[in-house]
Parts: C-alpha cells; structure tokens; sequence
C-alpha cells in the first residue's frame, strides 16, 4: 500500500469544505462532502470496498448484488415509489485510500462517484471524503422530485456520510423512526 | 403505553401510544417509575423551541427499571437506573473528551440538518426536546427506548428512594456544570439569577465547591425562601435593583462569577426585556435574554459568566464592551451529563447533599397536563413536579 500524504490545512480551499449545490462533475446533479470518522483509515475503506456493506447505511439503496470483482449490480428506491436498477464498476482503486466508481451503460441513470479516506495529521482518525454525482430520473422534473424526497444529491451524500460515520464508530445507525423507534401521539388540536 | 405528548402552544395531553421496541444493539427498554418536568419543557410549551411536531412524547428527566434489552446493552434486566438527558454515543471525538452533549452520532442523520442549519453543527440527541435534537420520545411516559444505554444510563444501588437520585438526570448536574462554569475559587461572591431547579442546585454545588458566599436572584417568594434555606443570601427583583444591589453587597467589587439559570424566558420589566417579548412573541425572532445581559453588567472585572439557562435562537443588544473591557469569561452549554454521574451519586449516597427540598408536587402521570399548566403558571407554588408512571 502506498503512503499517501496526509491532509494538511492547505486543503482547507478544497472543494470538500464548501458543501455547495453544485462542484464540478460530468453531470447535472452533484455533491461533495467530507466527515471526520474515528476509525482506522483501513478498516473504513475495507468497510465501504465490499460494497455488499454499503445498503447497511445507503437508506434508498434496497440492494447491492456483487457480479464480479468490481461490477456490482444496485437497485435503488426512486421518485414516487420507482426503483432505479444500476450496474457500477470500480474504475479506480487504490487500497486503504480512493475508491472510483460509474455507472454502466445499462443503468437506468448515469453516476458516477469517489470516497477519499485520509489520515488526520493531529490523531483524530480518518477524513472521509465523498462525490456523487448523477443525471437524475426523467430529467429536470426528476431532481424536483427527488429535491422534495430529500434524495437530492447534496442532502444523500450529507445524510449517507453520517450514517456511516455512525454505523462505523458506534456499530448502529441511530433512529427515531416513529413508531418503533420513537413513538408518538396522533395529531390532534 | 400512556404518555404525555405535545400538541401545539400550552397543548399538552395524556395520550395512548404504541410501546417503544428495541431497534438497535446497544437500546435497553426501561419501565419508567419516576420522571419530572422540567424548566426547559416550559420553553416547548410555550412554543419558543423550534422543531416541534404535533404528537411528539415529552420529557428528558427520567428513570426507571430495565425492562428489556439489546445484545450490545450492558444493562441488564431488573436494574434500577436513570438517564441522562442528553444521548450519547460514547465513541466520537466529542465523547472521546467527555463533551457528552456535543456528540456527533446520536442525532439521526434525516434529523441533523436543522441543528446544522441553525447552529452550524450538526446538535446531539436528547429526550422528547424537539426534532432539533433527534426526534426521540421523551420519558414522560411509562416506557421509553434508550439509545446507547451501555453509555448514558448509571446504575442505582437498591434500597435508594427514586427521588434522592431522579434529578441526576438533569438538573443537579446541570447545577453542578453550572457551577464548574462559573470557575469558583475558596472565598469567591457568585450571584446567581432563577432559584428555579437549575439555579437551586448550582446553589448548593457553588457552596461545595468552595464559594464564600452566593447571592441568589428571583421574583417568587417561595423560590427565595429554598435559596435561603441552601444557604444564599436573597434578593429580590421586584424589591431592589438588582445591579445595584450586588455592587453595594460587595462594596464595588461585583460578584467574581455570574449564573444565568434563567434563559430564554425571562420575565421582568426592564425596557430591553419589554422589547425581547413582544418580538419572541410575534416570532420576529429573537431570544429574551435580559438576564444574559444582566450577568455581564454586574459581573466584576476579569470575572467569570455561566450560562445553564437554555436559548434557542438569535439575541442582539448584548453588551459586547462590557464583556471585552471587563475581560470576562463566559461558559455555556448542553450538560454533560454522563461525565458527572459516578460523582455526583456518590455525594447523593453519603448524604451530603439534599436533592429532594425542591419538589414541591408529587403526581400521578395521567395529571401531567394540569402539572405542566401549574408549573408554567403558579411558579412560586409550584417549584417542581414529579410523575409517577407506574
């Protein structure tokens, strides 16, 4: 495994620190996003690389089927009640850093993604780094959808990003899900 | 399970409700014997917290019996213990450096937008205290599902009435952080304002960290009375002028710490407070905080403010050059609860600490919505409610 540098406070004009709308991407919808997880940087690449993992923590993501070694095929909740079938390939790949990935032809949206994972030079544990970017389902009328499904790529790559956080450094996602969860009173006056 | 749930301004109701299950490894169910209302629960009644959502199950004073738990829990079944208010993961950063309230994981993802809007940062979770703070039910009910509970709830030995250890879910150590913010060294004046719950116990904790003297703040006779009985000298508002008051009794020095235990409410009609109401009230937005600004006046040079009293939202008219010429400190904060606990139940357990003058009600659960109108209205009576759910 190559050493790679470790993060320095040059990267403070990143891209990552932004969480804009929109950063720089082959498609229309787009987002990067970075979190401080405190855990070993390997451990959370070995996590994320079996990608049978990721629907543990992907909340629209009903499954992920491993076809090879790097094309896995995902079906994905969409917009009033659709699913979206996927078939990703890793196209970039370095052990215990970067992992790159793209939708196949055959997928019914274009995607494409990277996570980053660094060490923190001051001992807090690894800098997690995520992109997603993809044209969403049907066009512009898809992303108001999914904008008012929170499924919109920002609000996705924020949530999925501390979900992991939680799962990796307490073991669980936490919840309030009504009614199990949390439960509540109907509403009434 | 009955429960007291949240429907909308002074809209508080008994309610049947599904029964809580465990969802996650590390959950415990706990039956509820004993549970409280707490100062804070006035602000989501009278509707000054953001976040609230008709049917929400109220309150963060809580503790009972485990009734069930997760295969990762390291409770277990039978034990009686209490819960902190605040939920937290005990494997962040933030916890890492016992900064239990700031933890970064127990707020649900689909939750912490708001908090990461309002503040800045993402907020942790607590009890039935808005969808700020996670969304979780409170435990003004007879079950409720504790997240994490290898972390926050402290077992209580048997034998040990419920309510001499309740309020170590909140409110003494809240008192207790109060008053390690306010940095008291052997001999120091501390003036604290609100002899409500909060202000009663940072009282009695600034006087056994050391404080030669505390001078307590309020309006209602009663709340004066059980600051003097902790040991306080009084003062009250409506009788003196405050500021003045605390110069004259320290002959022109000013306390060496300040203690606001109010918050976002305070009452009183001082002209910036007649203005923070009307505009709190007609939702342009702004937090009552005379008594904060009242801290920072009073305080002495190079003095210490502490600040346990909850706000929610934006504040304006602070006296910023007081507070940088006079070189004061100033500490705030969500309790962390958990970094208290095994030494405050200690001092509960030799005895060298009352935690039961201050309640003043004892009521059964279905009475909840006439305690919580009671509580908000009658103020010198009522001074503090327990619940009994079972």
């Amino acid at each position: 495994m190559s050493e790679q540098p470790l993060s320095t406070d040059a990267d403070v004009a990143s891209p990552a620190f932004l969480d804009q709308d929109r950063v720089e991407g082959e498609f229309d919808a787009a987002s990067i996003r970075a979190a401080m997880i405190n855990r070993p940087r390997r451990e959370l690449y070995d996590f994320w690389r079996d990608v049978r993992n990721l629907p543990l923590f992907m909340e629209n993501v009903k499954s992920v089927e491993l076809l090879e070694d790097d094309r896995s095929s995902w079906l994905v909740a969409g917009p009033a009640g659709s699913e979206i079938e996927l078939v990703s390939e890793i196209t970039e790949d370095r052990p215990g850093e970067y992992i790159a990935w793209r939708s196949l032809e055959e997928s019914d949206i274009d995607h494409e993604g990277w996570i980053e994972f660094r060490d923190n030079p001051f001992g807090r544990g690894t800098e997690v780094r995520v992109f997603i970017s993809y044209d969403p389902p049907a066009g512009a009328l898809g992303k108001v959808v999914a904008k008012v499904m929170q499924r919109e790529p920002r609000v996705q790559a924020r949530r999925e990003l501390r979900r992991f956080k939680q799962l990796m450094e307490t073991g669980e996602v936490s919840t309030s899900r009504a009614p199990d969860a949390a439960p509540r009173a109907d509403r009434h006056p | 399970m009955r429960a007291l749930a949240w429907h909308g301004k002074h809209n508080i109701q008994v309610d049947t409700v599904p029964d809580p299950q465990i969802i996650n490894p590390r959950d415990a169910i706990i039956r509820i014997t004993a549970t409280a209302i707490c100062g804070s629960d006035l602000h989501l009644y009278d509707s000054v917290i953001p976040g609230m959502s008709n049917g929400d199950v109220l309150g963060h004073e809580f503790m009972g019996v485990v009734e069930e738990v997760g295969p990762r829990s390291t409770l277990k079944r039978g034990q009686k213990v209490v819960v902190p208010f605040t939920i937290s993961c005990g494997s962040c950063f933030f916890c890492g450096k016992q900064q239990y309230s700031a933890c970064d994981n127990s707020n649900p993802a689909d939750k912490s937008d708001a908090s990461e809007i309002a503040y800045g940062y993402p907020m942790a979770g607590i009890y039935g205290y808005s969808h700020l703070t996670g969304g979780y039910a409170g435990g003004q009910a007879e079950y409720a599902r504790v997240p994490y509970s290898d972390v926050g709830p402290i077992v209580i030995p048997d034998g040990i009435e419920d309510e001499k250890v309740l309020f170590l879910s909140d409110i003494f150590p809240t008192g207790w952080m109060a008053a390690e913010n306010a940095g008291i060294e052997p001999g120091d004046t501390v003036a604290i304002w609100g002899c409500g719950p909060v202000g009663l116990f940072a009282i009695k904790s600034a006087l056994l960290m050391g404080a030669g003297r505390v001078i307590a703040i309020d309006h209602h006779p009663r709340r004066l009375e059980l600051a003097k009985k902790n040991g306080a000298e009084v003062l009250n508002y409506h009788e003196v002028k405050v500021r003045e008051a605390l110069t004259e009794m320290t002959a022109g020095i000013g306390p060496d710490a300040c203690i606001d235990a109010v918050g976002m409410e305070a009452h009183g009609f001082a002209p910036d407070n007649i203005i923070d109401a009307v505009k709190q009230e007609t939702k342009l937005g702004t937090d009552r905080q005379h008594v904060l600004r009242e801290t920072i006046m009073a305080c002495r040079k190079g003095g210490r403010v502490s600040v346990p009293g909850v706000y929610g939202g934006i504040g304006d008219k602070l006296p910023i050059g007081a507070f940088m010429q006079k070189g004061l400190t100033l500490k705030t904060g969500q309790t962390h609860v958990q970094k208290y606990l095994p030494q405050l139940l200690q001092m509960i357990l030799e005895g060298k600490v009352d935690t039961t003058d201050l309640i003043s009600h004892r009521l059964p659960l279905e009475q909840g919505p006439e305690a919580y109108r009671n509580f908000h209205s009658s103020q010198n009576e009522w001074t503090k409610v327990v619940l009994k759910p079972h």
